[in-house]
């Protein structure tokens, strides 16, 4: 009976999974927070989705999507040789998927509040839209990256429906906690549950109460 | 070095066109490339517009990005950036200016912003917000300043305190201002030069002075009708706290204690202030009567009427009620007194 090994990786999924999201959705959210267009609204619809979306439905059509027929998953069998599904690399695609609105949605808040005069000042001060980016917009909006990063984090080592779906069980790969956990009450291995559940329970609850602590302090300030 | 005549002939011009749903924007206007030029009009003119079409700000005002215009902008409310001290505030334009042309340290003290460097912007007043505002806007090194009301979210004590700094800028700088505002009294203290708009419309510019004694123009009678003149403090009468003035058409009186080592200060006369005389009057406490000539008469409404008066090489302007133009018979080339009851030092 492992507990680490499926922690381990639980962690490192759910590093990886935000990792990218700060990388893809970073620009998402600050074009939606920006843009005019029509299209906005459906873009937005399309980001929100998997908050409404049962995990075994999104799962369901990743599975096809990264399949080895799928358009995703074909497509990198040509490239690499291996499937993504069952893979850890399909569990961070499918994860990013899935958590997408959670880093999405506080990044994209952030950059609404941002004063427009503020950009505007910073542009007619010699900054091209990239330097005002990074030198005003990204450090105004530290509370939204904090709390981007946090909820994608929590909220793929949460995840489970999505993570059977495309990843299986497979130690080492895919055998993530949630999984884990599950087998062990199958198999009625109630104390491995318990150890397992209970530091999910602790790390969440520790998390929370930190980001909300330090939003407090920020907003006394 | 230019020589002085080629910078006072040069002409900024200003062409910018916005279609709008409900505004329209439709200016041409060529304004001085030295000193201030103040644009004066009711809110919803479209003043600020103007600017941000200058700055290249609103949607279709020309291709060039801001960021490549050299263009300094002064918002009403100072935009600091929260996350920097001071210090990096003003560094801020200074390091990606194209063309350096003040020093950090002239700057900090021609504001008097020296004590507030190590300081975040949520912890300066409004006041010495707007002066480091101003500070990081002049080190951006900037060809033409734009000022949208800069002072109209401070009340008046900051805005006295602010307003010794405008001063500095338009007697030690060369970089052209442009300097928008609904309040004719911060024009007369700040511009030189004046561009009056209306409905997006420029419907008069030129010389402070001369716009300000036109009675043709609707913008500048009632409320904002008045002169400005130039003259010098020479004598500080202690006994009655009275400084003597002198200027073209003779001398003036005005409360206060004046620095008389001051060449040359602004003086405002609202046209409500001046009445006219046949007679030089006898026996009145107005302290300031002038010899005058009627330059030209004008009425304004039903019961009253603008009169200019030439005094010297000056124009005042007077508010009189028509009846009293018909009473006194009043007409073009008269001979007159002016009493002026009450001076205002704008600068």
């Amino acid at each position: 009976m492992n507990v680490l090994g499926p922690l381990w990786l639980s962690v490192q999924l759910a590093l990886a999974t935000t990792l990218v999201l700060f990388v893809v959705g970073t620009p998402l959210a600050w074009w939606l927070s920006q843009t005019a267009s029509r299209w906005k609204p459906v873009a937005q619809t399309i980001v929100a989705m998997p908050i409404v979306l049962p995990p075994t439905v999104l799962g369901f059509y990743l599975l096809i999507l990264l399949g080895p027929n799928g358009a995703i998953g074909s497509w990198w069998v040509q490239l690499t040789g291996s499937a993504l599904t069952f893979s850890f690399t399909g569990l961070v695609i499918a994860s990013c998927v899935y958590s997408l609105p959670f880093a999405v949605q506080p990044m994209q808040n952030a950059f609404e509040a941002l004063p427009r005069q503020t950009l505007e000042f910073a542009w007619l001060q010699g900054a091209t839209k990239l330097d005002a980016f990074f030198s005003v917009a990204a450090p105004m909006s530290v509370r939204g990256f904090v709390a981007a990063a946090v909820l994608a984090f929590a909220h793929t080592l949460g995840e489970f429906g999505v993570v059977l779906m495309v990843g299986g069980n497979i130690p080492g790969e895919t055998r993530v906690v949630s999984i884990a956990i599950y087998d062990e009450v199958e198999t009625l291995n109630y104390g491995a549950a318990h150890q397992m559940s209970l530091l999910l329970l602790a790390f969440a609850f520790v998390v929370l109460l930190a980001m909300y602590l330090v939003n407090r302090r920020w907003s006394e300030r | 070095m230019n020589n002085v005549s080629s910078i006072v002939s040069q002409l900024i011009p200003l062409r910018h066109t916005i279609q709008r749903a409900a505004f329209s924007l439709d200016v041409d206007v060529a304004i001085p490339a030295k000193g201030v030029t103040g644009v004066f009009g009711e809110s919803g003119s479209g003043k600020t517009t103007l600017l941000r079409c200058i700055a290249g700000l609103e949607a279709g005002s020309g291709s060039r990005a801001p960021h490549e215009r050299d263009i300094g902008y002064v918002f009403q409310e100072p935009q600091l950036f929260p996350h920097m001290d001071v210090r990096e505030n003003i560094e801020y334009g200074f390091r990606r200016a194209r063309k350096p042309r003040l020093e950090t340290d002239a700057v900090v003290n021609m504001l008097g912003i020296g004590t507030l460097l190590g300081r975040k912007p949520a912890e300066l007043s409004g006041g010495e917000a707007q002066r480091v505002a101003i500070a990081a806007v002049l080190l951006r090194s900037p060809d033409l300043i734009l000022m949208d009301e800069p002072l109209a979210s401070l009340d008046q004590r900051r805005k006295d305190e602010l307003l010794p700094y405008l001063d500095r800028l338009h007697d030690e700088l060369s970089v052209p201002i442009i300097y928008v505002s609904h309040s004719i009294d911060e024009i007369c203290r700040v511009c030189d030069h004046l561009v009056l708009i209306e409905n997006g419309r420029v419907i008069a510019d030129g010389e402070l002075h001369t716009m300000l004694a036109r009675l043709d123009i609707p913008m500048l009678t009632g409320r904002n009708a008045g002169a400005v003149i130039n003259a010098r403090p020479i004598r500080y009468d202690s006994d009655y706290d009275l400084t003597q003035f002198r200027f073209s058409g003779g001398e003036l009186l005005v409360p206060g204690e004046f620095d008389s080592t001051i060449p040359n200060m602004r003086l405002r006369i609202a046209a409500s202030d001046v009445s006219i005389c046949r007679t030089r009057p006898q026996k009145t406490s107005i302290l300031n009567v002038l010899p005058a000539e009627i330059d030209d008469l004008q009425p304004t409404g039903p019961a009253t009427n603008l009169v200019r008066l030439t005094v010297g090489d000056d124009l005042l302007v007077a508010e009189v009620t028509r009846r009293s133009v018909t009473n006194l018979d009043l007409g073009k080339g008269d001979q007159v007194f002016a009493q002026v009851k009450s001076v205002t030092v704008r600068r």
